[in-house]
């Protein structure tokens, strides 16, 4: 210490620089230095206060980032778990027109992969004025990544998901489909739109100088993928119902037709098939014919398919028994100024044969004998005339004007189906009250784990002696003996229903066929209607019955359903009922 | 007292490449969980586009036409049918319904259609 200190030399009393210099020198000196310190503590006061926020943010940016954890829209199933719509990620290509520097032969290329034309992709490429257009939207995984091979600058490419329909048209109009934004259009995909539909979730990280997430700064908004649907259709059973329903539409040269299968035990819709149809898949020009679901959207006058609900009527109400003989002679019958007629006059019949010959004469005689109001409970009580609740888009009510404006001539023409329109949906539905020992069931699209209670509607007493009518009428001497199937007893009623054009009744028929197999024991009930067969054939007996017989066997095959009765019976050559059509 | 500042620096700086570490042992951990998950999504996206795939190959009307078409399929008929029922309780298999002489007429011309070969 004291070594140092000798050779310490006070720095002030050095001679060298004992100059004189002006104090207001040092004391400029202070006062920039002084402004100097003042400036910085600005600086600091106006980054750290006034503009930390955007600071903070800016800095942010460069390492942290939310990203977007998109959710999948659910699937939709059949009730045996095969898929019917799922959503794979496809991609959509956009691009910033100013941007983009494309050789020629690469724009060709390009409209190439995305399949569109190439004025058409220059002239969206040209549009200066805009900066983003979308090229194509929905493209496949697999030709995104041969786009994104092409380099082209300004050309993009953004996640998205794209609605698969493996089925295609067999369930076009049970299952829908979904826009562009994934959002349900049609069919079930639109019913059920909000909870098909997922919710997407955030989450904020951070990212390391290789662009890895690292770290999430707060907590994960998860996503919510959209929840899987079991739909109660089978989809053998609707591939039968279709497949039969187009060869009769095609062979009839029909206008149209739909096709219903429900298990006649839970109410499940087990087949929903329509005629015309379209590829889900390919939407290109579609029409509203094609895009029509008419088994539910469609209501038409039904015909003498509600004659055994008539019949119903009147054994609960005691007014017959199905014994009793009706005059039906000579197959017309006059009511005020207006006469209605059979299509084959019949002498006496009961109240079976009245619904196995299918008189109209006899439905309307036995229905002027009860009184509007009960018809009309009765009708209202099976559903007509009220929208079926099934959950599904376009579902109509049909029409059943109120009794107290029926006239004697109404009454007697709607006991056996004109006057009132009804969805060939409701009639099936209806047609559970037979099946099911007098309850009318619940229809459901989707798949129920256990029979719903049914409504009681008539007297199991009263459904049977229907069930056993109903069997005759599809049996021989019945109306539609081609109902038969090999080894089951089948019931069912036909319906031959003039169409109405322009107020009045043309040469234009409906044929339907609704009934339920086997008879003993009903599983599935099967509505068919083919609209304008202009064949030659128009009976519902010719063009619906042979339908009915192939779908139903089919059906109870598909289901295992072991039959009832023994085939030596049976009234058909054996030959299968697809070679009898 | 410099002995124990020693040892406290040490140790300090000890714990600071502690920290580094595990810090760089989390964010690896995290990096490779980053990745696994990416992967469990690429495998999801695949079983979806396999089962789209295997659907429409699987479909109905497809086999349909094949089994007709191609292989000369016949539909099932009911003539050609037996039902077998198992017994639930002794599991003894025996011909249910139809009835048993339908039943046995049912058997001869399929065992004769045996015999004669497959009839296409």
């Amino acid at each position: 210490m004291t070594r140092r200190s000798n050779r310490n030399v006070p720095f002030a009393s050095n001679p060298l620089l004992r100059v004189k210099l002006p104090a207001w020198r040092s004391q400029v000196v202070m006062l920039m230095v002084a402004i100097a310190f003042v400036a910085l503590a600005a600086r600091a006061v106006w980054l750290q206060v006034f503009s930390q926020n955007f600071l903070q943010k800016q800095g942010e940016m460069r390492y942290a980032k939310t990203i977007e954890l998109p959710a999948s829209r659910g699937k939709i199933f059949d009730r045996n778990g095969v898929v019917l719509a799922s959503s794979l990620p496809a991609r959509a290509v956009w691009a910033i027109p100013e941007e983009v520097d494309a050789t020629p032969r690469q724009v060709a290329s390009l409209a190439k992969l995305l399949d569109i034309d190439e004025r058409e992709l220059r002239r969206k490429l040209s549009e200066e004025d805009r900066s983003f257009v979308y090229l194509k939207r929905q493209v496949d995984a697999a030709v995104a990544e041969r786009v994104a091979a092409l380099k082209i600058t300004g050309i993009h490419q953004q996640p998205e998901y794209k609605r698969y329909y493996p089925q295609g048209e067999t369930f076009a109009h049970v299952v829908g489909f979904t826009n562009v934004e994934d959002v349900g259009q049609e069919g079930v995909e639109l019913a059920r739109n909000p909870e098909l539909a997922g919710r997407p979730g955030s989450r904020r990280v951070i990212r390391d100088r290789l662009g890895r997430v690292i770290e999430d700064v707060r907590a994960v908004r998860e996503p919510h993928n959209g929840r899987d649907l079991a739909l109660s259709i089978d989809s053998k059973i609707q591939f039968l119902a279709f497949d039969a329903l187009r060869e009769a539409v095609q062979s009839n040269k029909a206008k149209a037709g739909a096709a219903v299968v429900i298990d006649a035990r839970s109410g499940e819709v087990l087949a929903l098939a329509n005629w015309p149809t379209y590829n889900p898949n390919q939407r290109g020009q579609l029409s509203g014919a094609q895009l029509r679901n008419r088994a539910i959207t469609d209501t038409f006058e039904p015909g003498s398919t509600m004659k055994p609900f008539t019949i119903a009527l009147a054994l609960e109400l005691g007014e017959v028994t199905p014994s009793t003989v009706i005059q039906t002679a000579p197959g017309r019958l006059a009511i005020g100024p207006n006469t209605i007629g059979d299509a084959h006059p019949h002498g006496p019949l009961t109240v079976e044969q009245i619904v196995q010959k299918s008189s109209n004469v006899g439905t309307a005689k036995i229905a002027l004998g009860m009184p509007a109001r009960k018809m009309w409970e009765m009708y209202t009580e099976l559903g007509f005339g009220q929208a079926p609740r099934i959950g599904f888009p376009g579902a109509v009510a049909g029409r059943v004007r109120p009794y107290r404006s029926w006239r004697p001539i109404e009454q007697a023409t709607m006991s056996y189906g004109y006057g009132l329109s009804v969805s060939l949906l409701q009639l099936a539905r209806a047609y559970t009250v037979f099946a099911n020992d007098g309850e009318l069931l619940p229809l459901s699209m989707f798949k129920v784990d256990e029979p719903p209670s049914g409504q009681p509607v008539i007297a199991a007493k009263t459904a049977r002696a229907v069930r056993q009518m109903l069997e005759m009428a599809a049996g021989p001497g019945g109306t539609a003996p081609q109902a038969q199937i090999a080894g089951y007893r089948v019931a069912g009623k036909t319906g031959t229903a003039h169409k109405r054009d322009g107020g009045r009744y043309v040469n234009k028929y409906l044929a339907s066929f609704v009934g339920f197999a086997p008879a003993s024991d009903p599983r599935v009930i099967v509505a068919v209607m083919v609209d304008e067969p202009a064949a030659g054939k128009y009976y519902g007996g010719l063009v619906a019955a042979p339908v009915f017989a192939r779908i139903a066997g089919d059906s109870l095959r598909t289901l295992r359903v072991p039959p009832d009765a023994p085939i030596a019976q049976l009234a058909v050559p054996e030959s299968t009922p697809k070679e009898n059509m | 007292m410099t002995r124990a500042n020693i040892l406290l620096s040490a140790l300090l700086v000890a714990c600071a490449l502690g920290l580094v570490t595990s810090q760089y042992r989390a964010r690896k951990l995290f990096v490779d969980t980053e990745r696994a998950q990416a992967q469990a999504a690429r495998l999801e996206v695949g079983w979806n586009q396999l089962q789209v795939e295997q659907t429409a190959l699987a479909k109905a009307s497809l086999i349909d036409t094949k089994a007709r078409r191609e292989l000369a399929m016949q539909p099932v008929s009911a003539e050609r049918t037996l039902h077998l029922v198992v017994d639930p309780v002794d599991r003894t298999v025996r011909l249910g319904t139809p009835l048993p002489e339908v039943a046995a007429a049912a058997v001869e011309p399929a065992a004769r259609a045996r015999t004669a070969g497959a009839p296409r």
